[in-house]
C-alpha cells in the first residue's frame, strides 16, 4: 500500500505546520534515487531556437491570453443539461487549476437568459420600497462610495447536483466545477442601505438583475447589512461581461443563484418576495414530498482535483501529489482529511496558503503511490466543527431528489494503469 | 440632507460586521451620492408581486384569452395544454408526484403562489422575448395556466380584486431550511480517522458506464490534461 508520510492523524485537532516547504516525507526516499539517462539529450545538447532568435515582442498581445498548449484548460458545457444555452451552465477547469484564484476568463457561468452587454454608461442602480428616499445611481455614483475588499467563492446551488443519483460525469470539473473563487472589490450594500435609510418595517431586500429573467431573489436584511457587497471589480479588473459587467452582488457562502449579476435593483419590502428562483427553483424537494426553502448557505465541502479523471497518473509509482479544493460557507476551513482507501483510514493533509472564511482552500497531501488501486476521498472540516458528510449520509435525510447542495465526499477510483474513474463505493 | 435613522436599524449594523472583511469607514451620515428616484423609474422597474399581492396592478383576464395568447406567445415550447415540449418546461400536471421517484414539478403540482406565476411570466416570458405582455394580458395568462391545472373552470376571469383568494395546491409544501437541527447536529460530531469501515471498498456506481460526459477527438473526457512525456516523444 501506501507510504504514511503524515504519522499524527490521531490528533486530528492539531494543525500540522510543515518546516521550510520540505516534503513531511522520511518516508519518501525510498526508490527515490535519480534515473540515469543513456544517452544525452537533445533539447539540452542542441542549442534549441528559442535560445538563438527572437521571441514575440512586447507589442504583440496587448491583453495576453494563455499559452496555446494550454488550451485544454477551458470551460465547457454538458448539452444534455439544458434545453438552451441561454439558459444554462458551464464548468471552470478546476482539473487543471492550482492555488485558489480562479482565472476570471475559464471561471463558469451560469445564466438564465445568456450573457448581457451593458455598458457603465448605460447602467443604472435602482433602491426602493420601505425607504427613506428611492435613489438612483448612475455607476460613476458607485465609484465614489468607500471601497471593501473580500475573497469569495461563488459556487452554484446545483454544484454537484447530477451526482445525487449516482456516479455520472467523468472528471472533476463537471461534478465539481460549478465554482469560481475571486478577489472582489466593491461597495458594502450596507453603505447603500444607508444612503437610502431603511425603514422600521424594512426586513428584506429584494435584489434583480437588468438581463430578462431578472433572477431576483429576496435576502433577509440581517445578511444584507453583514457581508454583502456590490462589486465591480474581480481579480483586479472589472467583472467580465459573462459574470455580471459592470456590477454584481457578492453573497459571501451563499448559493451562488443569490449573486445577482447585471445588479439594477434593489426592492426593501416587509416580506420575502418569493421569486420563482425560490420557489419553483433553488428549494429542495424532501423524500416526504414537501421541500426546503431559503436553503441559502452552501455546506462545507471538498474535493481531490488530481488525480481526477481528467488528470490520471502518467508518471508511474514514486512521489505523487494529492491537491484539492476545499470550502465553507459557514466559515473558515480547519482541516482536510485525506483517505486513499475509500474512507477507511484517514490522514491529515496539509493547507496551502490561507483558509479565509467563505472562501476557496488548497489542501495538499504528497504521498509516495506503490502503484496499486487507491480510492481516494477527501473531507472538509469548518471552524464550526461541521465535517462533510458522504453521499449517503446526505441522502439518508434528503432522497434522490434534492437536485441542489450536494456537498457529499467524492470518490475517485486509481487504477494501476494510472487512470481515475468518478465511481461510488460501499 | 438629513435622513431618520431608526434604532433598529442602528443595532442590526452594529451587529453586521464580519470578520474576515476588510471594511470602509462606517458612514456616518449619508454622502449625498445618488438621486431621488421619480415614480415613473420606480413603477418601470419595480414590478415584483408578494404573496399578499402587493404589487400587483390594475387589470384582468380571462381563461379563454389567455388561452389564445399562450397558443400565440407560448405554445411553441410549453405546449397547447400548457403540458411541456421535448425538454421544455411543464407548466401543468403531475400532481401528487412529489413523492415519486421522478417527480413532475409544475405551477400546479409544486409552486406554492400564484404571485410568482403572475410575476415571472410578466418579467420573464416569452423565453428570448420578454417584458411584452401587458398586465390584462399576464392575468389571462395567468388564468389559463390556473385552468391547465385543473384549478379553475373555463369561464373563469382573474383580476386583481379576486387574485389573493387564489391558493395553490403546494402552498403549504415548504420549510425554512432546517439544517442546523437536522444535519449540522449530526455531522459536527469528531470524525473516525481508522478503521472505519469493514472490508475493501466495493464499487456499485461507474460513471464511466455511462458515457454522458463530453470527449475529447481521443475519446478521453473534455480538458484531459495532455500527457506531457508522449508529447515530448512526438516532438
Amino acid at each position: 500500500m501506501t507510504t504514511d508520510n503524515n504519522d499524527n492523524t490521531n490528533h486530528p485537532s492539531r494543525r500540522r505546520f510543515l518546516q521550510g516547504g520540505a516534503m513531511a516525507g522520511a518516508g519518501l526516499v525510498a526508490g527515490a534515487g535519480a534515473a540515469s539517462a543513456a544517452t544525452p539529450d537533445p533539447l539540452i545538447t542542441e542549442v534549441q531556437d528559442w535560445a538563438s532568435v527572437f521571441g514575440d515582442p512586447v507589442d504583440a498581445a496587448p491583453y495576453g491570453m494563455p499559452i496555446h498548449f494550454e488550451e485544454h484548460v477551458v470551460r465547457h458545457n454538458v448539452e444534455w443539461l439544458t434545453e438552451s444555452t441561454a439558459s444554462s451552465i458551464n464548468f471552470t477547469p478546476i482539473h487543471a487549476l492550482e492555488g485558489t484564484i480562479t482565472p476570471q476568463g475559464v471561471a463558469f457561468e451560469r445564466h438564465h437568459s445568456g450573457a448581457i452587454e451593458l455598458s457603465k454608461p448605460d447602467y443604472r442602480l435602482m433602491i426602493n420600497g420601505l425607504v427613506d428616499r428611492p435613489l438612483v445611481f448612475t455607476f460613476e455614483d458607485l465609484l465614489r462610495f468607500p471601497r471593501s475588499m473580500t475573497t469569495a467563492f461563488c459556487e452554484c446551488a446545483a454544484n454537484g447536483g447530477m451526482e445525487w443519483g449516482g456516479a455520472q460525469l467523468e472528471g472533476v470539473q463537471f461534478t465539481q466545477g460549478m465554482i469560481h473563487n475571486m478577489e472582489y472589490t466593491g461597495v458594502m450594500l450596507r453603505d447603500l442601505l444607508e444612503e437610502v435609510g431603511v425603514q422600521p418595517e424594512g426586513k428584506w431586500i429584494y435584489a434583480e438583475g437588468a438581463d430578462a429573467s431578472s433572477n431576483g431573489r429576496s435576502m433577509p436584511l440581517e445578511k444584507a447589512l453583514d457581508d454583502v457587497m456590490v462589486a465591480f471589480f474581480a481579480n483586479g479588473e472589472a467583472l467580465r461581461k459573462e459574470h455580471g459587467y459592470p456590477v454584481r452582488l457578492v453573497v459571501p457562502g451563499w448559493e451562488g443563484n443569490m449573486w445577482i449579476k447585471w445588479l439594477r435593483r434593489i426592492g426593501v419590502y416587509d416580506q420575502a418576495v418569493e421569486s420563482r428562483e425560490e420557489t419553483s427553483k433553488y428549494t429542495d424537494l424532501m423524500p416526504d414530498g414537501r421541500a426546503r426553502k431559503w436553503t441559502w448557505v452552501m455546506d462545507a465541502k471538498s474535493v481531490i482535483t488530481s488525480p481526477s479523471p481528467q488528470a490520471p497518473i502518467r508518471h508511474g509509482k514514486g512521489p505523487l501529489v494529492i491537491t484539492g479544493l476545499a470550502w465553507s460557507g459557514n466559515g473558515a476551513i480547519d482541516r482536510v482529511d485525506v483517505s486513499l482507501d475509500g474512507g477507511r483510514n484517514w490522514q491529515e493533509a496539509r493547507i496551502t496558503g490561507d483558509a479565509k472564511p467563505k472562501a476557496l482552500t488548497r489542501f495538499h497531501l504528497d504521498i509516495d503511490w506503490d502503484g496499486s488501486e487507491l480510492f481516494l476521498q477527501s473531507r472538509a472540516v469548518d471552524d464550526t466543527g461541521y465535517v462533510q458528510p458522504t453521499k449517503q449520509a446526505l441522502r439518508e435525510i434528503r432522497g434522490l431528489n434534492n437536485v441542489y447542495h450536494n456537498n457529499g465526499i467524492q470518490t475517485w477510483w486509481v487504477k494501476e494503469d494510472g487512470e481515475v474513474e468518478n465511481v461510488e463505493i460501499a | 440632507m438629513s435622513k431618520s435613522r431608526n434604532s433598529a436599524f442602528a443595532a442590526l449594523l452594529a451587529t453586521g460586521l464580519s470578520a474576515g472583511l476588510v471594511a470602509g469607514p462606517a458612514l456616518a451620515e449619508p454622502l449625498g451620492i445618488g438621486r431621488e428616484a421619480l415614480p415613473e423609474e420606480i413603477a418601470a422597474w419595480d414590478v415584483a408581486v408578494l404573496p399578499d399581492g402587493q404589487g400587483l396592478r390594475e387589470g384582468s383576464g380571462d381563461v379563454e384569452t389567455g388561452d389564445e395568447l399562450f397558443y400565440e406567445h407560448c405554445a411553441s415550447c410549453h405546449g397547447d395544454f400548457a403540458e411541456g415540449l421535448d425538454s421544455w418546461p411543464s407548466l401543468a400536471g403531475g400532481a401528487g408526484s412529489l413523492n415519486d421517484p421522478r417527480p413532475v414539478k409544475t405551477i400546479g403540482s409544486y409552486w406554492p403562489y400564484l404571485s410568482t406565476v403572475y410575476d415571472y411570466v410578466h418579467r420573464s416570458m416569452p423565453f428570448g422575448n420578454a417584458q411584452i405582455l401587458t398586465a390584462d394580458e399576464t392575468y389571462a395568462i395567468t388564468a389559463f395556466l390556473l385552468y391547465s391545472n385543473g384549478m379553475v373552470e373555463d369561464d373563469f376571469v382573474l383580476t386583481h380584486e379576486n387574485f389573493a383568494d387564489i391558493t395553490m395546491p403546494n402552498a403549504d409544501g415548504f420549510y425554512v431550511d432546517d439544517r442546523p437541527e437536522t444535519e449540522y447536529v449530526l455531522f459536527s460530531a469528531e470524525p473516525c480517522f481508522s478503521d472505519c469501515i469493514e472490508g475493501t471498498p466495493e464499487i456499485t456506481k461507474r460513471a464511466a458506464e455511462l458515457k454522458v460526459t463530453p470527449t475529447d477527438e481521443d475519446g478521453l473526457p473534455a480538458g484531459t490534461l495532455p500527457d506531457i512525456a508522449a508529447t515530448a516523444d512526438a516532438g
